[in-house]
């Protein structure tokens, strides 16, 4: 076992996730591949919105390869960090909309 | 890309300035070699059996420094083409008819008091005569009239711009550079270039960084639609070229760090469709002082022709013929070969 959960040297064996349930794997590249296709967006808004989205769901590898990503298609360092803050935004906001629940529940029980 | 030199590596004395040193940095990291890689994927040394492209590298003379150029030119440069040589090149393609374009490049080649002869006498035999421009040569007072010259002569423009961002471009082609290739981009669409009338006006991409370019296709449809939104500005097609390792790029792996994983990157990217379209294979390349070369960048790492082929512009004139040709090759050809490969026109394979 690693000494560590997260390990630079696993991103390039993701492909090892093919072992066992090919059949799987392969449906899963299809679809991932038709996702980053060019199309009503481009290959560089798509890395920029996937830049976002590994911030909010905090994975090391996505952050890695969509950060290279983000720069090989043409974005800079000042629109990646527009594009972290729009998921930090995202992130705070949806914490802070659940403080209606938490003045629904203390209107009801509180006086 | 920080830290901008404001000289030549020659200037600086720079050891990367020589060629073998280039040749032995790149040799460091190990990597097998091209015509190795080239065998594993069943291909035969590289040949060429055309020349679809004369490109004549006029000098290394250059109002700008740019951090990842492959030249190392600069402002402090000297060599120069003279009238003698662009009397050849002219002669050669009085003699070669068959050549459809040429290509000038530099440094920035308009500086050449023979960039103008070249284009006259290149237009006036019908060639289709390509201008590397990094455009803020248009706005210096001594190139006032260059755009009228340049659509005078159906010259077509192929326009240096990393980013359609100011930081991008900046960062790599220098402070300010942005803005005056936004001003020139504008002379030019004003003149008509960039509006499907027949002058055209192509952008060059390359990576501000260390990394591969992302799909020319793609990025095309990003600058068309930015550059027109935000800048109003118009242009027909977006090439994408790989920073070669070579030179001040070279310079530039090395200060950060980044040659190992850059050489890795390159040969773990190897396409052999790329490596089929490589544009050694159609080109012949004129050095300022006369003496040939495959392709531009084996004329910085100064590796002329060989294999048999005459190695000046003199030598061909007198044998008559540089083909076919067996291209002569390095380490630095993993630049030509990665992704969807990399050509002065742009990508080569899908």
């Amino acid at each position: 076992m690693a000494e560590t959960y997260y390990c630079p040297h696993d991103l390039p064996r993701f492909g090892e996730m093919g072992k066992d349930r090919p059949e799987l794997w392969a449906k899963f590249l299809d679809y991932y591949n038709a996702v980053f296709a060019d199309g009503a967006l481009t290959a560089r808004e798509k890395a920029l919105i996937a830049l976002g989205v590994a911030h909010a769901v905090q994975c090391p590898y996505c952050i890695d390869a969509y950060t290279q990503a983000a720069l090989q298609n043409g974005s800079d360092r000042e629109q990646m960090t527009e594009a972290v803050h729009v998921a930090c935004a995202i992130r705070g906001g949806a914490s802070l909309v659940h403080g209606v629940q938490m003045r629904n529940v203390a209107d009801k029980v509180g006086m | 890309m920080r830290s901008l030199p404001v000289l030549s590596l020659q200037s600086r004395g720079h050891e990367l300035a020589a060629p073998p040193a280039q040749v032995a940095a790149l040799a460091r990291s190990g990597v097998p070699a091209f015509e190795d890689v080239l065998a594993r994927h069943g291909r035969g040394p590289l040949e060429a059996h055309a020349i679809e492209v004369l490109q004549v590298n006029v000098g290394k003379l250059c109002n700008q420094t740019c951090a990842h150029c492959h030249v190392d030119a600069g402002p402090d440069r000297r060599e120069v083409m003279s009238r003698e040589t662009a009397e050849q090149v002219v002669e050669l393609l009085r003699r070669h008819p068959g050549i459809p374009t040429l290509d000038i490049t530099g440094g920035a080649p308009e500086l050449n008091p023979q960039f103008r002869y070249l284009v006259a006498e290149g237009a006036a035999q019908g060639r289709r005569v390509i201008d590397r421009c990094n455009l803020s040569v248009l706005l210096l007072p001594s190139q006032r009239d260059l755009v009228g010259f340049l659509a005078a002569h159906r010259v077509e423009v192929m326009a240096s711009l990393p980013s359609f961002r100011a930081s991008g471009t900046d960062a790599q082609r220098g402070d300010g550079v942005f803005a005056k290739s936004l001003d020139a981009l504008r002379l030019l669409n004003a003149a008509g270039y960039g509006k499907g009338e027949g002058l055209a006006l192509n952008l060059v991409y390359n990576p501000v960084g260390t990394f591969l370019p992302g799909d020319q296709a793609s990025l095309e449809r990003d600058y068309k639609r930015e550059l027109q939104l935000r800048h109003g500005i118009v242009f027909d097609r977006l090439y994408t070229i790989t920073n070669m390792p070579i030179s001040r790029f070279l310079d530039h792996l090395e200060r950060t760090d980044n040659l190992q994983r850059y050489m890795d990157l390159l040969v773990a990217s190897f396409n052999p469709r790329a490596a089929d379209g490589v544009m050694c294979r159609t080109y012949l390349s004129v050095g300022w002082d006369g003496t040939l070369y495959d392709c531009d960048f084996n004329q910085m790492l100064e590796m002329p022709t060989n294999h048999g082929a005459p190695q000046t512009l003199w030598g061909l004139l007198a044998r008559g013929r540089a083909l076919p040709r067996r291209v002569m090759t390095g380490l630095h050809c993993f630049g030509c070969t990665a992704g969807a490969g990399s050509s002065c026109a742009g990508a080569v394979a899908e």
